[in-house]
This record gives C-alpha cells, sequence and structure tokens, in this order.
C-alpha cells in the first residue's frame, strides 16, 4: 500500500542509491565515524576523571601489603574491611569528628534556613530599597577570601569564648551558607505565582498566613534542595574548621581526616576509608538534588 | 478587598483575624533583618576590624599594646619582593588552572550535549569530583602522586617513563597543584556549559543544515553565541575561587617545597597563624579583598545583564 503513495521515479532513485553511493550516503558513513570517535574521547575522559575516586575507594578495601605494592595492583587484590571497622572504632581519631560534623552541618543548615527562608520572601514579594544593590551585596559576601576572614573571626571567637566550641562554627557555618540561601531561594520564591498569595488574602488571611498556608507548602521541595546543598558546603568546609575548632572536642570530619596525614608514617587505608566514608553522604545528597546542580553550585544565581 | 461574602459561604472568613500592625513594610524588615544582622557579625564586621587591624603592629600573641603605624604595613607589603613571588604563583595558577579547566570543560560538555542517550548518566558521573570536599581531593592525589608508591609514577614507570617528584620537585609542584584543582573543577565548567549547550534552539541547528552551514560555522556563529555569556559566568566564579585557593595547597604541598606553590591565601596564613604578625596579616588580606571585590563586580555585572535578559 505504502509503495502506491511514492511516485516511481523517487522509488528507483532510492534503489540506484544503494549501488553507487551518492553524498549522503558518505555523509553519513563519516558522521558515524566521528561518533564512535567522540564516544571514545568520552570514555577516556570519563575514567581519567573517576579513576581517582575508584583508586581511593580500591584502596579502602586493600589489605594493608597490597596498598604499597609496586607496580600498584589494580584488579588483582584481597579484599578487607579493617579500614573501615577501625574508622569507627573507639580509638579512632575519627569517629568523634564525624559526629561533630553531623552537629555542625545539621544545626548551621536549620539556621541558614530559618533565617534564609524568610528572607528570600520578602525580597522576592515586596518593593525594597535598591533591592538589586542588597542582593549582590549579600552574594559577594560569599566571595571574601575565607583565609583572611578568618583572622578577625578568630580574634572575634578568642574574645567571645568561641574558639573551639560547635557553637562557633555552626553561626560561621550560618553566615556563610546564608547568601546562598537567599539566592536560592528567592529563585524559587519567584516561580510562584505572587497571584495565590493575593488570593488568600482577598479570603481574608494576613501576609504571613497566605505565606505560611499557600507559598510555604508550594516552597517545600525547593527548601529541601536549598538545605541540601547548605548541609554539602558545610559538611565540606576545611577552612574555618582547621582555624576556629583544632581541639579534639569540637573538631569536624575534615581537619580529622587532614590530621592523619599529620604524623611520620601514614596509614593511607585508614585515610582511604575515612575520605570514603566522608565522601559517601555527599554523593548520595548531590545525587538527590541532581537536578538543582546549576543553581546549587552558582550559589543560585545561575538558574536553568 | 474585604468583600468577601461570597466566599464566606464556602469557609468562614479569618477576616476578623487580620494585623494591622503589621504593615508590608515592617514585614519585610522582620523577615529580612535576622539574615542582614548574621551577615552583619559575621561577614561584615570582621572585615571592618581587618581594616582597622591593617593599620596598626598588632600581634594576636604579644600583650604590647599595639601601636597606629598608618600605611607601613601596606607600603612594606606592596614592595617586598616576596609578596610578588607569591602574586606571581597565584597569576600562573590562576591562569593554568582556568584555562585548562574551560577548555576541558568545554571539551566534555559538546560530547556530552552531541550524545542522545546516556547523557544523564554521563553527566551525573563527571560531576563527582566536584562534590567532594577539598580535603578529600587533596588526600586522595597526594596518595596518588606519592613518589614511592603513588598509582601514577607506578603507571608511568609500567610505560617506561620514569618516575617523578610530583609534589617535592620544584618545577612540578605547582603544575601538580594545577592538575588537581583542573581535576576537581573541570565538572563545574562543564555542568554550566552544558546547561548552555542544552538552551540552543534546535531549530536553529535545522536551519543551518538546510543552508548546508559548515561544522565550524554551525558552531562560531550559532552554539558559541549563546553559550559564551553562561561560560563567562562560569569562568569569573571559577577565577574569584582559585584566586582565593589555600585548601589544596595546605594539604598537598603545604607551601612547599620552598615557596614553590606557595598562593596568596598560603601566605596570609603563613603571617597570621605562624608569624603572628595580625596587623600585616589584615593588610594583606584586605588588599586580597580589594582584588576580589573588582573580580566579584565583573561577575555580578554580567550576572546582571545575563538575568535582564
Amino acid at each position: 500500500m505504502a509503495v502506491n503513495l511514492q511516485p516511481r521515479e523517487v522509488a528507483s532513485e532510492g534503489i540506484a542509491g544503494e549501488t553507487a553511493p551518492v553524498p549522503g550516503v558518505v555523509r553519513r558513513r563519516r558522521r558515524r565515524v566521528r561518533g564512535i570517535v567522540e564516544i571514545a574521547l568520552l570514555t577516556v575522559l570519563a575514567v581519567i576523571m573517576l579513576f581517582p575516586v575508584v583508586w581511593m575507594l580500591e584502596t579502602s578495601l586493600k589489605d594493608q601489603r597490597d596498598i604499597y605494592a609496586v607496580p600498584a595492583k589494580v584488579f588483582d587484590f584481597s579484599v578487607t574491611l579493617d579500614h573501615f571497622k577501625n574508622v569507627f572504632a573507639s580509638d579512632s581519631p575519627v569517629v568523634e569528628g564525624f559526629k561533630n560534623s553531623v552537629i555542625v552541618a545539621g544545626s548551621s543548615t536549620i539556621l541558614a534556613t530559618l533565617l534564609g527562608v524568610p528572607a528570600a520572601w520578602a525580597y522576592s514579594r515586596f518593593k525594597i530599597r535598591a533591592k538589586k544593590d542588597q542582593l549582590f551585596f549579600i552574594l559577594s559576601t560569599r566571595f571574601m577570601p575565607p583565609v583572611v576572614v578568618v583572622i578577625p573571626i578568630f580574634l572575634m571567637y578568642r574574645d567571645l569564648g568561641l574558639i573551639d566550641t560547635t557553637l562557633g562554627l555552626i553561626l560561621i557555618y550560618s553566615a556563610f551558607n546564608l547568601p546562598f540561601t537567599i539566592w536560592m531561594m528567592k529563585g524559587f520564591v519567584d516561580e510562584v505565582p505572587a497571584e495565590y498569595e493575593e488570593a488568600a488574602m482577598l479570603d481574608g488571611y494576613s501576609r504571613v498566613e497566605a505565606f505560611h498556608r499557600v507559598t510555604l507548602p508550594l516552597l517545600v521541595p525547593g527548601i529541601a534542595a536549598t538545605a541540601v546543598f547548605a548541609l554539602i558546603f558545610s559538611w565540606n568546609e576545611f577552612v574555618f574548621a582547621v582555624f576556629l575548632a583544632s581541639s579534639d572536642a569540637a573538631r569536624t570530619a575534615p581537619p580529622a581526616i587532614a590530621g592523619l596525614i599529620g604524623g611520620t608514617t601514614i596509614d593511607w587505608g585508614l585515610v582511604a576509608a575515612s575520605a570514603m566514608t566522608f565522601a559517601f553522604p555527599v554523593l548520595v545528597f548531590a545525587f538527590l538534588v541532581r537536578k538543582h546542580l546549576v543553581a546549587g553550585v552558582t550559589l543560585g544565581a545561575v538558574r536553568r | 478587598m474585604a468583600d468577601t461574602a461570597s466566599a464566606s459561604q464556602l469557609t468562614p472568613p479569618p477576616a476578623a483575624r487580620r494585623f494591622r500592625l503589621l504593615s508590608d513594610r515592617r514585614l519585610a524588615g522582620l523577615f529580612i533583618s535576622p539574615a542582614l544582622l548574621l551577615l552583619l557579625f559575621l561577614s561584615i564586621f570582621p572585615l571592618f576590624w581587618a581594616l582597622y587591624l591593617s593599620f596598626t603592629d598588632y600581634s594576636a600573641t604579644r600583650d604590647v599594646p599595639s601601636r597606629w603605624i598608618w600605611f607601613e604595613n601596606y607600603g612594606d607589603l606592596l614592595t617586598s619582593p616576596q609578596v610578588h613571588e607569591r602574586a606571581i604563583t597565584t597569576l600562573i595558577f590562576v591562569v593554568g588552572a582556568i584555562s585548562l579547566q574551560t577548555l576541558l570543560g568545554f571539551t566534555i560538555a559538546y560530547l556530552i550535549s552531541r550524545r542522545v542517550r546516556g547523557r544523564g548518566l554521563l553527566t551525573t558521573l563527571f560531576l563527582v569530583p566536584m562534590m567532594l570536599s577539598p580535603v578529600v581531593v587533596g588526600l586522595f592525589w597526594k596518595f596518588m602522586l606519592d613518589a614511592q608508591f603513588g598509582v601514577i609514577n607506578s603507571f608511568a614507570t609500567s610505560l617506561g617513563l620514569g618516575s617523578a617528584e610530583w609534589l617535592t620537585d620544584e618545577r612540578l609542584a605547582l603544575l601538580s597543584v594545577i592538575v588537581v584543582d583542573t581535576w576537581q573543577w573541570t565538572p563545574f565548567i562543564m555542568l554550566i556549559a552544558l546547561a548552555g549547550l542544552t538552551a540552543v534552539p534546535k531549530y536553529l541547528y535545522e536551519a543551518s543544515e538546510i543552508d548546508r552551514a559548515s561544522e565550524w560555522f554551525r558552531f562560531r556563529h550559532i552554539t558559541l553565541p549563546i553559550v559564551w555569556p553562561l561560560l563567562l559566568i562560569a569562568v569569573l566564579f571559577r577565577a574569584i575561587e582559585a584566586f582565593r585557593l589555600f585548601d589544596l595547597v595546605y594539604i598537598l604541598t603545604g607551601g612547599g617545597p620552598g615557596a614553590a606553590t606557595e598562593t596568596l591565601s598560603f601566605h596570609v596564613y603563613k603571617t597570621a597563624f605562624l608569624g603572628f604578625d595580625t596587623g600585616r596579616a589584615s593588610a594583606y588580606g584586605v588588599l586580597m579583598v580589594i582584588v576580589v571585590i573588582v573580580l566579584a563586580q565583573f561577575y555580578l555585572r554580567y550576572l546582571n545583564r545575563l538575568q535582564e535578559r
């Protein structure tokens, strides 16, 4: 049936094309070769990018002898979970760090969210003098070199007795996550039409109630994504942690893990296992918010 | 606005409970000020304190009262050959790392954008390094670049290339830091370039196909103009972060060998926390902040232009 729809001349041309290659076929073939080259290149790049992670994972699972084997053993090594057991052992130098990290990252994220979400809503909904300047100013505080900021913060914390306390870290991490939270959340609030709130206000709700009852429920996924990013940022932070909380009581995981290479002998198996334990939750969380990664890593500045 | 007669038949009107006290203006202030106060307390005030300290010879460990010495710290720093050296090291690092990242990141993004299947999986895989803590990244690479049992040297030896002292050779150390930073942040450029590339409307390519435009012409006149503004934002963002690099250096090389990998940030740290020359370190920091502010201005201006589009 379909054959009848095609004019006879066109059909015969198609058959002729198969016997003697016309430019279209050559072009198609060239395109296929190019596709294979591109896939090969991508594979090579992916292997290079992922190799360090795979290598660290292997190291954390390797027998002590195989870790230092020369030439390096990539495939045939004896597997052991001893290093991971050591990470969580009672005399482990990092397990306390993990606990502190959970407290610090969790509390600072909650604080930044509690302060940031209402501010973002206000910036999105109200006419505020020099709004744009304020927002850009807020974002620019995030660009300050941490090593520079830490000098006066150190002196200030020394006077206030906040050195080597989790509270000190929680406060500085909240301040450090706040610009991000405000920018990221403002984007999410902008996506909820202001008309929803206005309609609720026509029904007699006050502004705050309208926000609470209408907008807030719609913002929950956005708040969750923003909080996850804030969590990752505080979890990974190193500079403030190493200068403001170096004692065992308040030390978070990053300085604790970095401290493992301070001695004369380095137990690389333990380092690898701690690093993998530390990185694993981040990768899981990052996977959960992958849809918002562009906005997240640009501190909420670029939205696509 | 108060006319809710018809609605009241469905739901009881809470109109009686409206707060007249909270005008929009006050509400905005109430919602924004806690956030601004925290920033003021922990971001702005410290900077001004550093500015004050930069005019004194204060030291965090000495009990002697500090003297006001005006611009002496600044004069010393700006004429110090040591500082010039660190500035050049930082410049080499920033230019080297950012160009490598841009080149690689854009290439990967371009290659991924041409794939139809597996795009999501590929992107996710490539993004792993970026999400890791600098501590983890630093440790990964310190281990891999180790001169004795590092896997890089092991591979190089098997391939007959011989081994190298990646982190302790004066000529190689900075290159190693650049490579590690590139490994971690290429995904960042890639991610943003990919966002730009997938935003290019398909019909433009289809039209150019009909016009039999060459591959290069298409890239130069369709892809690049659309991706460029976004790529520029990514590059500026990275430049600011690379300029203040500290953690990788701290873990990988500790600034050494000699001062081969000592960036400005690392030198500030040494002045403040090892030399206890707090006043001078503050002046040093203020100078860095000025550079960051200039860079951030460029960034924010482009960002503003991009957002207004």
